[in-house]
């Protein structure tokens, strides 16, 4: 099985390497998200340095969606899916590989945005530990909720709208914890941030015992 | 089943009559204990009154979600098992969730005046507040779901699995008041603890949690009629659409119909 959720991740990745839609066109913009920000706060330093935290997963939340988005439009459009239903993977091992490559995606994502919000809102890390978990815990919790809610506006009409209202929801405990975590590994907020970090592990399980107990009957007849 | 009997193709039968009866009978008295007969709260005064919509409203929310994520464990263990796909399962899913989106809003509209009295703001950026706007705007978009132009069976399914994923949420948000510190006061009702307020309130918050729970279960039972009149609707559209075709088929005499 572990053989199987490597080389689907690896698929993914592979697409999107040679695509360049990550890389090209989701980061940018994220960073353009992160500069209009200081904008619309007028650039009040202060200001952007106490919500530096919570205005960073908001942007990894709206690249994110993107991101899951494109994921399932690539199964999609091709009519992949139905090669993977008549395959001899397992759905269990589908679900975990395009979680894993999610992952990848949106860590790099962070990797990227992070040391741009380090440099714009002028924040010092104060808690490296906690930030590097905290960064890991919730992009888990993303790519778990966004394969799941992904598979299920997968090959509808209007996914491009439904999906965003379906995920967000969902992961606004996970940008609440997030951010709390960040602020405190900012040193910006003497908060419990692994208390935080924790409660994204917790959602990221759930989702994920959840995701491989109903990912069969979304991808059949999707 | 079109021309059938079934009970679910009327609008009323005696016992949703006597149901709804029950419910505008037990409304007269709910409101005569939580407007008059129930006493002033020493702290909030008269503002206390909300109680008896409030905390009644917010137990049928979470109710019809449990009702709608019962529904749904249902229809997809049986909807490949039943000829008919399990649907009214289905429709029982739909039909109880949005009644408790329903209820959801009249709850957050109540908190809200109510914490207008109380603490002196509409909203504040408590737990509670905040995770029960973010059960409703889950269950919207479980209904946005619901209303997309798919086959019934899959978008059944989807819908069906979406409502257990969000049912997840339903004990977050009432048990976030022991979580998280919060503004919120806590439960005044709650399974195996004793109860906040004693004595005529107590009971009147009792009464009114039975009437509503009897008002919405007679929404429920005539949006679930509703749903499945639509259902029957459509058939016969689509069945008249079919026949109007096969007639043009048959006045062409060269057995190709107009394909425009």
């Amino acid at each position: 099985m572990l053989a199987e959720v490597l080389l689907l991740a690896r698929k993914d990745l592979q697409i999107e390497w040679r695509a360049k839609v990550a890389l090209g066109q989701v980061a940018p913009l994220t960073l353009l998200i992160v500069v209009i920000f200081a904008f619309a706060l007028d650039a009040n330093a202060p200001l952007l340095e106490l919500g530096a935290g919570g205005l960073y997963w908001v942007a990894i939340l709206y690249g994110g969606t993107l991101l899951t988005q494109r994921s399932f439009e690539l199964e999609t459009e091709d009519g992949n899916i139905d090669g993977f239903r008549m395959s001899p993977m397992k759905v269990h091992s589908l679900f975990l590989g395009k979680a894993l490559a999610l992952f990848v995606q949106i860590g790099l994502l962070e990797i990227v945005l992070g040391p741009v919000i380090l440099l714009f809102y002028d924040v010092q890390v104060a808690n490296w530990a906690l930030l590097v978990t905290a960064g890991v815990a919730g992009t888990m919790a993303f790519s778990v909720c966004g394969v799941l809610w992904g598979v299920m506006a997968a090959g509808l009409r209007v996914r491009a709208t439904l999906l965003p209202l379906l995920l967000v929801p969902v992961l606004a405990p996970v940008l609440l914890a997030g951010s709390r975590a960040f602020e405190t590994a900012l040193g910006v907020r003497a908060d419990a941030g692994w208390s935080w970090t924790s409660l994204m592990f917790v959602i990221a399980a759930v989702h994920t015992v959840v995701g491989l107990g109903t990912f069969g009957f979304l991808l059949e007849e999707s | 089943m079109p021309g059938g009997t079934n009970s679910t193709e009327m609008t009323a039968t005696p016992a949703t009559r006597v149901l709804g009866i029950s419910a505008v009978a037990a409304t007269a008295p709910m409101i005569l204990l939580g407007l008059a007969i129930s006493p002033a709260d020493v702290v909030q005064g008269e503002a206390v009154r909300m109680l008896y919509l409030h905390v009644p409203s917010i137990w049928v929310a979470y109710g019809s979600f449990v009702l709608t994520s019962f529904s749904s464990l249902l229809f997809l263990a049986r909807s490949k098992r039943r000829p008919d796909g399990g649907r009214h399962y289905d429709r029982l899913a739909g039909s109880a969730a949005e009644i408790g989106v329903l209820f959801t809003a009249i709850t957050l509209i109540t908190g809200m005046l109510w914490g207008k009295v109380t603490w002196g703001t509409y909203w504040q950026w408590d737990a509670r507040l905040t995770t029960t706007v973010l059960l409703f705007v889950t269950y919207l978009g479980y209904l946005a779901l619901r209303r997309l132009p798919a086959d019934p069976m899959v978008r059944g399914r989807r819908a069906a699995v979406m409502a257990l994923i969000s049912f997840i949420n339903v004990p977050i948000v009432h048990y976030s008041v022991d979580w998280w510190r919060t503004l919120h006061q806590k439960a005044s009702l709650s399974v195996g603890r004793r109860p906040e307020i004693t004595g005529e309130m107590y009971w009147t918050l009792l009464y009114s949690v039975l009437t509503v729970t009897i008002i919405a279960a007679w929404l429920t039972v005539h949006r679930y009629r509703v749903i499945r009149l639509e259902e029957l609707r459509d058939e016969e559209n689509l069945e008249m659409l079919i026949s109007s075709r096969r007639n043009e088929k048959t006045a062409d005499g060269t057995g190709h119909g107009d394909t425009t």
